[in-house]
């Protein structure tokens, strides 16, 4: 019975990007273009990068909402870094470490004080982004560096596929492989149903919640360079709001907020649907906070869904 | 205070620590006024106390709707997004209507954010969201609301009626109304919270809420509520700030929630809900106001706040954490 309702759900994501292509071809004419329709996988890629490690943590229980601010403090610092004269390559790589130790902070605090994981990222939510309003004040930093802009701009070749969606669907490979082959992908699972048995049957638990936290803030490192790499400049309020959307895209995918279900193909397929769904919108011109506005209405929507089908489930 | 057990013993020792976690936050603010102090003669005057006031009034009126959701065990994010609604839209029917009493502001504000509680109540009670998953859909729904009404503009002071600015600026009785408005919703949460049935039962279900169940709470009812509290809570805000800053704007409050949260963890109020004291959350509030005000005038960039308030937030969970460590290593002790 579960089983087919996860079947199911994914259907319905690939009917409902079916049908996004349809209307919004009816919409405007660009959209059905293969060249523009590489070209805007872009703009929501490191979005999907931090969706990967974000299905990770909610598959396990927990929740990070403090990636967008982790992505904003990423790029302070590299931004401070390139400003000093550092090369951009070192500077994107002492970021990128800084993120990964921004997010093994959450997993520490959560882990060592037995906090909810909620109190700890709100927490690092304000002081990630302040962080990145004391480097940089309210100044921006420009990147002209023509090799680093490759990562967020570039091409493969002479042919019109976006370096950055190669990159995801490499990492989303890995990460699905990760989740449904190994040991460790079913320990966040088992962690995500009941965390109270998994320690008692010997699962580390503890290091497991570290490695998830410290994962999604690699992860924000990464996505936070992307960003930077395509928008080649950086601001300290990078990237705000983008918890809510990558939350929102996992939702969207199937997995549970409560934990312990989801896969990675759905969350691919809502990455997806929701960045072609955007980008026919802009293709209207509908204004960016409607979008905001819609993309919080569908996660309303989303979790309200599946908690009809739950019901159902439960009654059938 | 609110934890009831059966061990005779450990309610004392709970009620014990709870004070001194209460009046703990003294501590901090004695230290931290004195360091200031040092550094800038200024900060004690009348004058600036007064200012601090005026600044943690609004901000403990929000926090202490905050703190009834808290209190069940859940969150809302949303409160600086309906602030800086209900501000506009106040500031924009007044705009229009420039004859209209300055008094009908406040009972506006409060509905106002009583509908905007209300979504995020039913879509908790009803709905069985995650309270931090329908709060955080609301934070921006409502932004991105004050953004379409206001088409971006904002309302400048010289568009509100003078009446409308008055509302913040005016002493009643020798006491400033801001200072007034927060007492009032302080000593009337303070009296449902600690002595009619209805707080006591938003104590259970965020201690216990199957137990709350069984003794015939309606926990939806009371979910249901403390969301339109925190919104109304947050409405009248909106129309204190709008009303004090002379402007309403889309961007108005950013991070007012976190603030608002800030206040009510370092007051002692437990993240995972069922204890904690609203006089605990006033001096939450007002620590947070003092430090800011003290880098204000200390002339420290004001881009510390948000790291600031980051960290105090940590600090506060931390301490709480390692409170309840020991009170349970504690009670392991005694029982055997």
């Amino acid at each position: 019975m579960k089983h087919r309702f996860k079947f199911s759900w994914e259907i319905l994501l690939l009917i409902l990007i079916i049908l996004v292509c349809i209307i919004s071809s009816f919409i405007s004419p660009y959209f059905l273009d293969i060249v523009n329709l590489l070209d805007t996988t872009t703009n929501f890629m490191e979005k999907g990068i931090i969706a990967l490690s974000m299905s990770y943590i909610i598959i396990s229980g927990n929740i990070d909402i403090s990636v967008a601010s982790n992505m904003g403090m990423t790029s302070a610092f590299m931004g401070i870094f390139y400003r000093m004269g550092i090369n951009i390559w070192f500077s994107a790589l002492f970021a990128l470490l800084i993120a990964t130790l921004g997010g093994f902070f959450n997993g520490f605090l959560v882990t060592r004080f037995k906090l909810p994981s909620i109190a700890v990222t709100l927490g690092t939510y304000g002081l990630y982004r302040g962080i990145a309003y004391i480097l940089l004040k309210d100044t921006a930093v420009g990147i002209d560096n023509e090799s680093f802009l490759y990562l967020g701009q570039g091409y493969i070749g002479n042919t019109p596929i976006p370096f950055s969606l190669v990159l995801f669907i490499i990492l989303a490979i890995t990460f699905g492989l990760i989740l449904h082959k190994t040991i460790f992908g079913r320990y966040i699972y088992a962690m995500g149903n009941n965390e109270q048995t998994c320690r008692f049957s010997g699962i580390p638990v503890d290091r497991i919640k570290r490695i998830l936290f410290t994962l999604s803030g690699l992860m924000s490192g990464l996505g936070a360079i992307m960003l930077s790499s395509r928008l080649s400049s950086i601001r300290p309020d990078i990237g705000v709001g983008l918890e809510l959307e990558v939350i929102a895209t996992v939702v969207l995918g199937g997995v549970s907020i409560l934990g312990g279900t989801g896969n990675m193909i759905g969350v691919v397929l809502a990455l997806f649907l929701v960045g072609l769904a955007t980008y026919s919108m802009n293709l209207v011109n509908i204004p960016s906070q409607v979008i905001t506005i819609i993309m919080g209405l569908l996660l309303i929507t989303t979790v309200l869904l599946t908690q009809i089908f739950q019901y159902r489930e439960r009654r059938a | 205070m609110a934890k009831v057990s059966t061990f005779g013993k450990s309610k004392d020792i709970y009620e014990r620590v709870e004070k001194i976690r209460e009046w703990g936050i003294l501590i901090p603010i004695i230290l931290f006024a004195f360091i200031v102090a040092l550094r800038s003669p200024y900060f004690l005057t009348a004058e600036n106390i007064q200012y601090i006031l005026l600044d943690a009034s609004i901000l403990t009126i929000v926090a202490i709707g905050e703190m009834v959701v808290i209190l069940t065990g859940g969150i809302d994010l949303s409160v600086g997004s309906v602030l800086a609604l209900t501000g506009m839209i106040v500031a924009m029917i007044y705009k229009e209507n420039f004859n209209l009493p300055p008094i009908l502001a406040p009972l506006m504000g409060i509905c106002l954010g009583s509908i905007c509680g209300a979504i995020n109540g039913i879509l908790v009670s009803k709905g069985k969201f995650l309270p931090i998953i329908a709060t955080l859909s609301t934070m921006y729904i409502y932004r991105g609301t004050v953004y379409i009404i206001s088409g971006g503009k904002w309302v400048n002071a010289h568009e509100m009626p003078e009446g409308f600015k008055l509302l913040t600026r005016i002493d009643l009785f020798g006491i400033p109304s801001l200072i007034l408005f927060a007492g009032i919703v302080f000593i009337s949460f303070y009296y449902f919270l600690n002595h009619r049935a209805i707080g006591r039962e938003i104590y259970a279900v965020g201690d216990n809420p199957n137990s709350a169940v069984f003794v015939g709470i309606n926990k939806d009812k009371i979910l249901f509520l403390v969301y339109l509290l925190s919104g109304a809570m947050a409405g009248l805000g909106g129309i204190l700030y709008t009303s004090r800053f002379a402007s309403a704007e889309s961007s108005a409050a950013m991070g007012f929630e976190l603030s608002a949260i800030s206040a009510v963890v370092i007051g002692g109020v437990k993240t995972t809900g069922g204890s904690g004291r609203i006089t605990g959350v006033l001096l939450g509030a007002f620590l947070l106001t003092m430090i800011i005000n003290g880098l204000n005038v200390m002339r420290i960039s004001p881009f510390y706040k948000l790291a600031l308030q980051g960290v105090m937030f940590l600090l506060a969970v931390i301490i709480d954490s390692l409170i309840a460590e020991r009170m349970q290593r504690e009670f392991r002790r005694k029982r055997r």
